[in-house]
């Protein structure tokens, strides 16, 4: 394997890792603004670790949800990681207390990062290259986000609540341009979700749109997919 | 709600969930249709959360102008292919000055 091709490989592993930093910021000030303390919050993202589950527990937590629905919000969403880490595992080769840490890493860009390589190397050293660079990054711009949001107080003066939905948003983006399926099941989950809002306690209307749409997608028969 | 308890239910959760894709044979979640579902479960949710997090206070529909507004501006760019960063700063500065003006 050429000298050339590893650096490049670990030059981009940092790069994403810088990029997704942007949204520990985001997901900091967020979950100080509901409430948690911030050391909590940067306990969720260090244990934790999977950005998506941790904004949707702080924000069924903002919205007035009860543990229960923040909890299996969160989990519904973090379920992906399961079949990365089986998607992973033969190609990482981990065994022994190699597995227990490459469980932590186990996530979207991760998984991303080392399934676009076609040597094994390459994948296993994109794999921890990117999780080493999310990690740090991630951590130290969720402490930032944080304290910041702490230290400057009203969240909402410094237009915080219009930046949780659209940071939403934009995890949703990528998967609505995956296919037609995503589209259709993006909007039947906002629908369910608008009609519920007032009918519902919070957190109820974020899992009933899941449990809505799972019925919907079964019915998908396998070759019209797309 | 007990903040600790939350807190420390989702990281034994979440890493339980990653963990359980290494310990398990790969045939047993390796039914097509459980892939493509739990695929295609952050769609549904996330997109719950974007219409919550826009319009709810509590259990009430809250039309606030400046969220919206915010909200509108961070969408338009998602749209555009912003880069997160700039998603995020515009929501805020659209929501933040429609304050202040207001």
């Amino acid at each position: 394997m050429l000298e050339e091709n590893r650096r490049g490989v670990v030059r981009d592993s940092l790069g994403v890792g810088l990029a997704v930093g942007a949204y520990g910021v985001a997901f900091g000030a967020a979950s100080v603004a509901a409430g948690l303390s911030v050391l909590q919050t940067s306990l969720l993202s260090l244990l934790a670790f999977t950005g998506g589950t941790q904004f949707a527990v702080v924000g069924v937590v903002a919205g007035g949800g009860t543990l229960g629905t923040a909890l299996t919000s969160g989990l519904l969403l973090g379920a992906r990681n399961t079949l990365y880490a089986m998607r992973l595992a033969p190609l990482l080769e981990v065994r022994g207390l190699r597995r227990f840490a490459a469980a932590h890493g186990t996530i979207d860009e991760t998984t991303a990062m080392a399934v676009a390589r076609r040597d094994p190397a390459l994948s296993r050293l994109a794999f921890w290259w990117t999780f080493a660079g999310i990690y740090v990054c991630w951590n130290a711009t969720t402490l930032a986000g944080a304290a910041g949001a702490q230290a400057l107080g009203d969240p909402t003066k410094f237009g915080l609540d219009a930046v949780v939905p659209a940071a939403f948003l934009a995890l949703l983006a990528p998967r609505l341009r995956a296919g037609a399926v995503e589209r259709r099941i993006a909007v039947g989950a906002a629908v369910i979700a608008l009609v519920l809002i007032p009918l519902t306690p919070p957190g109820v209307p974020i899992l009933a749109s899941a449990a809505a749409l799972l019925l919907g997608s079964l019915r998908v028969p396998a070759g019209s997919r797309r | 709600m007990n903040p600790w308890a939350l807190v420390l239910a989702t990281a034994a959760g979440c890493y339980l969930l990653k963990l359980a894709g290494y310990l398990v044979p790969a045939r047993v979640l390796d039914e097509p249709r459980v892939r493509r579902l739990v695929e295609l479960l952050p769609v549904a949710l996330l997109a719950a959360l974007v219409v919550v997090e826009a319009l709810a206070s509590g259990r009430h529909l809250q039309w606030d102008g400046p969220r919206l507004a915010g909200f509108a501006a961070g969408a338009v760019a998602v749209w555009r292919r912003a880069p997160f960063l700039a998603v995020v700063v515009i929501a805020a500065a659209v929501a933040a000055l429609l304050r202040l003006a207001g």
